[in-house]
């Protein structure tokens, strides 16, 4: 048996109206991975904010080396030697990654100023146990989201705690730097560190974890060593229910060509005389999905945006779509050519978290419900009251506020919204980022369905199991090129991944 | 019916109501002259200049943006009114004056008002410039525009269409309140009924989101700061007819008392949320607040202070109470 260093006892933690924690009981070994899963809304993140001494009216006890503890500030948490890397990011987009780092903790010289050598020496160390090749002084704002979480990483890795938290540490990383992570967390284990890992992920789980503990609607469900359970259980566990209707792909009958992109190149604006995307070409029939896999920086994201209008200046290509030539130089020119984008961010890209579903929803389509100019509210409820219903949206008002909702939830939202402008043409980018498995499930069905009703759809994901599940097709970008093409029958995960690697 | 009433009292402008009431109620006993009809009519034909203003300022909140220039325009709107029922244009190359009418001077200080706050709007939108400098700028190109144009000197003597306008009853209510109440109804209606009016909310809670949901945001913010301009020029037409004469300090600092109506009637600086209803209930305490201080013979010195105060303590609570929630 492992030694204990952190222990949660009875943990009881109420929000109005709601028991987000229900007599929660969480160990923490060391040298060990505890792996915490749960669906979204199970009282995961409330756990690790109680943990982190975010949270400190609650009820139950916390153990330190069997000594209880109490944790009043999220400085007395890292004092005692638990770090958290959240999974939104807590970075000052403005100052440099290592002052980022080492925020709050600055090296300071024997004149009482900033030791901006010794930081940025620190820094690097850091980032280079991480693979992270970059320069210390470079503002976080002009990384990438992938980059930013390293950031994250190392600033909770120069922590040196004994307890380290990681809340799905992996959802913006490139298959090369999870690999790199686990690597270090195979160093830190090595070291005694005990670690929490909270994670969507099963093939991460296994790869990782010595303890699953498995919660669901704030209750623990239970606690057991990772090598007696397969996916299936942890799955059974998690939504208390068996895993009867995984998706399966429905096969669609091949059709006509609905979106058409030719020799699409994207300037890079930052860098005069370099290109994001280079000569690109590709089809999407009616029925049709197609997968674009590609690592983090390759250029997908940017490819669904200029297709969706958002870089009118710097793109150059020609398109078309039902074979009607279109060239969008807004996202309204792009709906009403029958595009919709769902973007990846939804917090940043999506939604507006102060308006509520109807007026989410209804956004990107409020000609439908005007009459002689006048919005016709009883109309537009209704339509919103169906996509609820159909989409399962779980709400109790059409006017509760999508930031009351959960991620699976405020996704069927951007979805629905979608949906409404009536597409040919389905971007989807990272459809099904930081949401619980059987949302997931949810969406991968929606998808199935929409290519059964004729849309094209082009998916980008940086899950492979994902892209291989849904997709009808996969095409691998790297660098902002396309490099190779898979049909259906061809996938396999080895040469996907040959396909995007950057070629030195 | 439960429901009903819990979902009422949840909305925002609640709680300010609640705060305006309270004043109302204390005022009554504190000072016998407060609760009369014709102090009622007084302090609701005080707030109506800052009503008209403050809906515009609404809007303009409500993207998240801000507009520092209200005052400024108002004045020159309602300069440019007073000096064409006096002197008309004349165009001295081509031997021509027209002298104008009540309308055409009216018609006039609008397009006036309007077409400052365009170039507002397309400063912001065009040229990017944040819309605290944007206006900053209007405010001191607006104010000298209306020395310019005035010489310095007060222009008075406007006839009797403004004298109407800004002291005449109709149906038993001062001109000038029934005008904020028509544009009060007028926008609180837009706001709710048209497709704009949801764009501005959306704008203000995540402009990305609304720009990737297909909204044109350049369009709708470059028309809220048109908006504000003209709205400022009904304002200053209510102010110059009022006095009977345009001032060319006339509305000077006329943006803070907008700005604490808009923050006192619960709408968030940032953006995104509000109402034009809030600002209506925040005007109205300004006015109370105003007229109750005067009539306890309270110094005008004091008299910034505890509105300055009263500002803090409803944001204080509202940050408060929405973080209890």
């Amino acid at each position: 048996m492992d030694k204990i260093i952190l222990e949660a006892q009875g943990i009881t933690k109420r929000f109005p109206g709601v028991l987000a924690l229900d007599k929660v009981d969480l160990r923490i070994y060391a040298g060990a991975v505890q792996a915490l899963v749960g669906e979204n809304g199970a009282g995961k993140s409330t756990l690790m904010n109680i943990l982190s001494g975010v949270y400190t009216d609650y009820e139950g006890s916390l153990l330190m080396d069997g000594r209880p503890c109490r944790l009043s500030s999220a400085l007395e948490a890292r004092g005692a030697g638990i770090a958290i890397i959240h999974q939104e990011l807590n970075l000052v987009p403005y100052m440099s990654v290592a002052e980022n780092i080492f925020l709050g903790r600055e090296a300071v010289s024997r004149s009482g100023l900033i030791d901006y050598r010794s930081m940025r020496r620190q820094a690097s160390r850091l980032l280079s146990q991480l693979n992270f090749d970059i320069d210390p002084d470079t503002r976080v704002a002009d990384l990438r989201v992938g980059q930013q979480q390293l950031v994250e990483i190392a600033k909770a890795l120069s922590l040196q705690a004994r307890v380290l938290i990681m809340d799905e540490p992996t959802s913006s990383l490139s298959e090369k730097e999870v690999q790199t992570l686990f690597e270090i967390i195979d160093r830190l284990k090595a070291q005694g560190t005990g670690i929490v890992y909270i994670t969507h992920k099963m093939d991460e789980i296994s790869r990782l974890a010595d303890y699953v503990t498995v919660l669901r609607d704030g209750c623990l469900i239970g606690e057991l060593p990772a090598a007696q359970l397969n996916t299936d259980d942890i799955v059974r566990m998690m939504v208390g229910r068996e895993r009867s209707h995984f998706f399966v792909k429905q096969p669609h009958q091949k059709q006509a060509v609905r979106l058409q992109v030719d020799h699409l190149s994207l300037k890079d604006a930052a860098h005069p005389g370099k290109y994001i995307l280079r000569d690109i070409c590709f089809s999407v029939s009616a029925g049709e999905v197609l997968g674009i896999y590609g690592l983090m920086g390759a250029g997908r994201t940017e490819l669904l945006e200029t297709i969706f209008g958002l870089h009118p200046q710097q793109a150059d290509y020609t398109m078309s779509v039902d074979g009607r030539a279109v060239q969008p130089r807004h996202p309204q020119e792009a709906l009403d050519s029958g595009i919709a984008l769902i973007p990846e961010d939804r917090k940043r890209d999506g939604l507006v978290l102060d308006l509520d579903i109807t007026e989410n929803m209804t956004l990107a389509s409020l000609d439908r419900f005007l009459q002689h100019g006048l919005l016709q509210h009883s109309r537009e409820n209704r339509t919103v009251d169906d996509y609820r219903e159909r989409l399962a949206i779980k709400s109790y008002s059409r006017t509760q506020l999508c930031g009351q909702l959960s991620g699976g939830n405020q996704q069927k939202v951007v979805i629905a919204r979608s949906l409404l402008t009536g597409p040919k043409v389905l971007l989807l980018d990272e459809p099904t980022r930081g949401i619980d498995i059987q949302a997931k499930n949810e969406i991968y069905q929606l998808i199935d369905r929409w290519a059964g009703q004729g849309m094209a759809i082009v998916l980008i994901s940086s899950e492979l199991p994902e892209i291989m599940a849904v997709s009808d097709r996969i095409l691998t970008l790297s660098e902002g090129r396309i490099t190779a093409g898979f049909q259906r029958e061809e996938f396999s995960e080895e040469t996907i991944l040959k396909g995007v690697l950057p070629r030195e | 019916m439960k429901t009903n009433i819990r979902k009422w009292t949840s909305k925002p402008v609640v709680k300010p109501l609640l705060a305006l009431i309270l004043m109302v109620v204390a005022m009554s006993f504190l000072s016998e002259n407060f609760a009369t009809s014709d102090n009622f009519f007084n302090v609701l034909r005080q707030v109506s200049v800052n009503l008209c203003i403050s809906v515009g300022m609404t809007m303009v909140i409500l993207t998240g943006g801000i507009d520092l220039s209200v005052g400024s325009v108002l004045a020159l709107s309602g300069a440019v009114a007073a000096g064409l029922v006096r002197g008309g244009i004349s165009l001295p190359g081509a031997d021509l004056f027209i002298g104008a009418t009540f309308w055409g001077a009216c018609l006039a200080a609008l397009a006036v008002g309007a077409g400052l706050g365009a170039f507002n709007g397309l400063m912001i939108t065009r040229f990017k410039v944040p819309p605290f400098v944007a206006t900053l700028g209007m405010l001191t190109i607006a104010r000298g525009l209306t020395m310019l144009y005035t010489g310095g000197f007060p222009i008075t003597g406007l006839g009797s269409s403004f004298e109407f306008l800004g002291t005449g009853w109709l149906a038993g209510i001062p001109m000038p309140v029934w005008l904020a109440f028509l544009i009060i109804l007028a926008f609180a209606f837009y706001m709710k009924k048209s497709k704009t009016g949801r764009y501005i909310y959306a704008i203000g809670g995540n402009e990305r989101a609304s720009l990737l949901s297909g909204i044109r945001v350049d369009r709708v913010k470059l028309w809220v700061y048109t908006l504000a301009g003209l709205l400022s020029a009904v304002a200053g037409l209510l102010v110059t007819a009022r006095l009977d004469s345009a001032q060319p300090n006339g509305g000077s600092g006329y943006e803070l008392d907008s700005i604490a109506a808009v923050v006192i009637g619960g709408t968030s600086l940032s953006g995104g949320r509000g109402s034009i209803w809030g600002t209506v209930v925040g005007a109205l305490i300004i006015g109370v607040l105003n007229n109750g201080l005067v009539l306890l013979n309270v110094s005008p010195f004091w008299q910034q202070v505890v509105k300055g105060l009263v500002i803090l303590g409803a944001v204080v609570m509202d940050k408060y109470s929405t973080k209890t929630n």
